[in-house]
């Protein structure tokens, strides 16, 4: 996943995942900063930036906040109703277009997430449930950098989220503990649910799925054997994506929101013609 | 004394083992000394989806809580868009 020296940015949301992951990457010796985006979701962001905060303060680290209402004029609420979509939905977007781009701004030779074995097989049976053939050839541990996009990488995805929770408290990371009010009855807490059910009557399951789908089925769902889409360059911020405009511009044009500034150098944004795998990976 | 599905519900009583749990906030307490599995059973909670956490540390599944044991359940389950 990672070079001796590479720069790593940590996108923390504040839960025992995120900050498990800076935690380790850190103290496996890795130059690693941080990237909190506030949603706007009441208590929720607020409580969640305080806790990302306490712990890049009591060690010194680099955390960068990016506020969706002062920076874009839009929160997560707002930004679901104007677009009439899920919540989730409309945060994954967000997150997935700032995380990518401070990554490549920032020049950093990985961008991490704390997406764990639980979140992984969850996903999976999501986008096995409808088969979502271009989803199922993204969901790989790895996503190399090209087309725009920068590198992607899962660290723990063979840990349990009960691990990952268990190594907070042990290591004494305090992080947030309340769940999001807006993912509420969402499908992927659904799945989860679900998993953690045939999980307790066959111990292993969920590991088998996810790795024997990494080790066996997923190259029948990679780019020779599913539809893929060419990235071009969105015609106002220069991101990669699938249409002139991307996904988080058309957001901000239906919330009424601020643009967000053009590309340090279209020489990381330029129109590419391979097909990564980049972009959503669940149907959550 | 309040009385859920055979829990008693901050009676604040000596001998009894406090149960501290989330969304909702709440305290229970219940007749101890108890194993933390018959405590999650009687909670209808599976070993795997939450921690069992005393004085700042990890309780193992096999422990018996005595009866003046003050523990956190807290739950490990977590959820929502995609791009943590």
């Amino acid at each position: 996943m990672f070079s001796p020296g590479d720069r790593i940015l940590v996108a923390v949301s504040g839960g025992k995942d995120s900050l498990a992951l800076w935690d380790i990457l850190l103290e496996l010796g890795y130059d690693v900063d941080g990237l909190f985006v506030n949603l706007g979701i009441g208590d929720y962001s607020s409580d969640s930036g305080h806790f990302a905060w306490k712990f890049a303060e009591a060690r010194g680290l680099k955390l960068r906040t990016i506020d969706l209402r002062s920076e874009f004029n839009f929160d997560i609420p707002a930004g679901s109703r104007a677009a009439r979509r899920a919540p989730c939905s409309v945060c994954g977007l967000s997150k997935r277009h700032l995380f990518d781009d401070a990554a490549l701004r920032g020049n950093y030779n990985a961008l991490a997430t704390g997406h764990n074995l639980d979140d992984e097989a969850a996903v999976l049976l999501g986008n096995v449930l409808r088969w979502e053939h271009e989803y199922l050839g993204r969901q790989r541990p790895v996503l190399q950098a090209g087309g725009g996009f920068p590198k992607k990488v899962k660290p723990l995805v063979r840990l349990a989220e009960r691990e990952t929770a268990a190594y907070c408290v042990l290591r004494g990371i305090e992080y947030m503990l309340e769940e999001c009010p807006l993912a509420e009855g969402n499908r992927h807490l659904a799945y989860k649910e679900a998993l953690n059910g045939i999980e307790d009557r066959s111990p292993g399951v969920k590991h088998s799925f996810y790795f024997g789908f990494q080790d066996r089925s997923l190259p029948l769902f990679t780019n020779d054997g599913g539809p893929t889409t060419k990235p071009i360059s969105c015609e106002r911020c220069g991101a990669s994506g699938n249409g002139q405009v991307c996904a988080f511009c058309r957001l901000l044009e239906r919330t009424g929101g601020n643009l967000p500034s053009p590309p340090a150098s279209v020489n990381i944004r330029g129109t590419k013609s391979v097909a990564n795998g980049h972009g959503g990976n669940r149907h959550g | 004394m309040l009385t859920v599905a055979g829990q008693r519900v901050i009676a604040g009583r000596l001998e009894m083992v406090r149960v501290s749990l989330r969304n909702p906030p709440r305290v229970l307490e219940f007749d101890g000394p108890v194993a933390v599995t018959t405590l999650l059973t009687k909670l209808d909670l599976r070993r795997d989806c939450v921690l069992v956490i005393r004085d700042g540390t990890l309780v193992p599944g096999d422990a018996m809580l005595e009866a003046d044991a003050e523990v956190e359940l807290r739950s490990v389950i977590s959820g929502g868009a995609d791009g943590r």
